[in-house]
């Protein structure tokens, strides 16, 4: 499975601000060791992708995710569910 | 690529913290001098970080229960509640709990850590949902890991943002679990329950509320925030820990729904351990004793922790939202959290010292716990040690 675009860019949005340095982010990108994205903010983050996408997600879906596009298939599933 | 490698970055943090602050990973009790003095490295100090809400571990009648409890029944019981583990002590205790909150059922478990590990996993499964309050302990979070329910966070103490996933997940099979804390181990902050409750019933969910900081704490009885708010009759589940203000070791869950009971042979977290010991139950037991008899325990806390939240707010440094026995001081950087610290323990205070990603909102936190034991002179070191660490405006 591909993750849309939509889907993907608006991820990247949301991810964007708490990534420091202007990294540029890429969808193969590893959220916690090329982002250094953790744990808790991860959780933080997925709150802002239910409202954006006005969606339920449950915090389970991250044992699933390592990079951005995991993030944005497992949305996508959840949109199309 | 080693089994170790994967801790690479704890590592690096850690070698971090020993150069700045060594002194965060010696903390040893070398000699424990009453409720609220120790000696820690070679130096007397006064403890206000320790969740003895109550002064309770060093009571005679504590102390005496549990001795007479291993001359009566040895030091361990060798075996899960399931087996051999369970004593008339375990059922005489959850009968005592059950009297005390006024609820059918109670299950006494081996620790705090386990209560929360056993409901959270067994209650629910992977058709039911938890909307758990995202400050909630890591207790709850890995219960609901175990079982594999579907976890979903709301921000912390906002009632609206809770609403808000009620309302999406309307259309979801199974049942909905709302998990919530009396009293939140790092803010020190209460739930506004009363709110909660209000959409509990009109979601038709379930409300678990663990009391682990405010049993003995919260409520004219000691029941904790249920109680103060109210509200006992619409909390289902109630989850409480015997290592804080009961000064033993050990948790429970007690509940009106009398199926309960069922828990105790679909939790692997009650099947799979040694049961407590009689020590820690009749320890327990005669806490309990005597948070029901001594209500003024409860008085003398909450001036204390009132007078040193005041004094550190006045003085002016970031405390929690609202007065409580715990009060924690937020450092905007970790390097200051640092300086604080060793000052605090070089002036003769110990409090937590608790970093990110471990605090709420990514500031490190200095935890002051306050205790019935503290004396108004002791209050008093404590707000002079902060202010004698404070930078100068």
């Amino acid at each position: 499975m591909k993750a849309d675009k939509v889907v993907l860019e608006k991820i990247v949005e949301i991810l964007q601000p708490h990534v420091s340095g202007g990294v540029e982010i890429t969808p193969a990108m590893d959220i916690e060791s090329d982002l250094a994205i953790d744990s808790l903010k991860s959780m933080e983050i997925l709150a802002n992708l239910e409202d954006a996408f006005d969606l339920s997600i449950p915090i389970n879906v991250l044992s699933e995710v390592r990079t951005v596009e995991d993030l944005a298939i497992q949305v996508q599933k959840l949109i199309e569910a | 690529m080693g089994l170790f490698d994967k801790f690479k970055n704890i590592s690096t943090s850690i070698a971090v913290l020993e150069d700045k602050c060594s002194a965060f990973f010696h903390i040893v009790v070398e000699d424990l001098l009453s409720s609220t003095e120790a000696v820690i490295d070679g130096r007397k100090v006064i403890l206000a970080g320790t969740n003895n809400y109550l002064g309770l571990p060093l009571r005679q009648e504590c102390i005496k229960a549990a001795c007479d409890a291993i001359q009566r029944e040895g030091t361990g019981t060798t075996g899960s509640r399931m087996a051999n583990g369970t004593y008339s002590s375990h059922i005489e205790f959850e009968k005592d709990l059950s009297d005390f909150f006024g609820r059918s059922t109670t299950i006494v478990f081996t620790t705090g850590y386990s209560a929360n590990l056993a409901m959270l996993s067994t209650l629910v499964g992977p058709r039911d949902t938890v909307l758990l309050d995202a400050d909630c302990h890591a207790s709850i979070y890995d219960g609901c890991r175990l079982g594999g329910v579907q976890v979903f966070r709301f921000h912390h103490n906002d009632v609206e943002d809770l609403e808000k996933r009620l309302k999406r997940l309307k259309s979801q099979d199974g049942e909905v679990l709302i998990v919530v804390e009396g009293l939140y181990s790092m803010l020190g902050d209460r739930a506004p329950l009363a709110d909660i409750v209000a959409l509990k019933e009109k979601y038709h969910a379930y409300l678990l509320v663990d009391e682990a900081h405010s049993l003995g704490v919260l409520g004219e009885k000691g029941r904790g925030l249920a109680e103060e708010a109210g509200v006992e009759a619409e909390v289902d589940f109630i989850v409480g820990t015997f290592s804080k203000s009961l000064g033993s070791v050990g948790g429970f869950c007690t509940s009106n729904h009398e199926e309960l009971e069922i828990i105790r042979y679909a939790s692997r977290p009650y099947v799979f351990t040694a049961s407590s010991s009689p020590a820690n139950i009749a320890a327990a037991k005669a806490a309990l004793s005597i948070i029901r008899s001594e209500p003024q325990l409860r008085v003398r806390l909450w001036e204390n922790a009132t007078a040193l939240y005041g004094r550190l707010k006045d003085m002016g440094f970031k405390v929690g939202p609202e007065p409580s026995p715990i009060i924690p001081v937020r450092c905007d950087r970790i390097e200051e959290a640092f300086r604080i610290w060793n000052g605090l323990l070089e002036n003769g205070v110990y409090v937590n010292m608790v970093l990110p990603p471990a605090t709420p909102d990514g500031t490190a936190l200095l935890r002051c716990s306050l205790s019935a034991a503290h004396s108004r002179q002791q209050v008093e070191k404590i707000a002079q040690a902060f202010g004698a660490v404070q930078s100068p405006v």
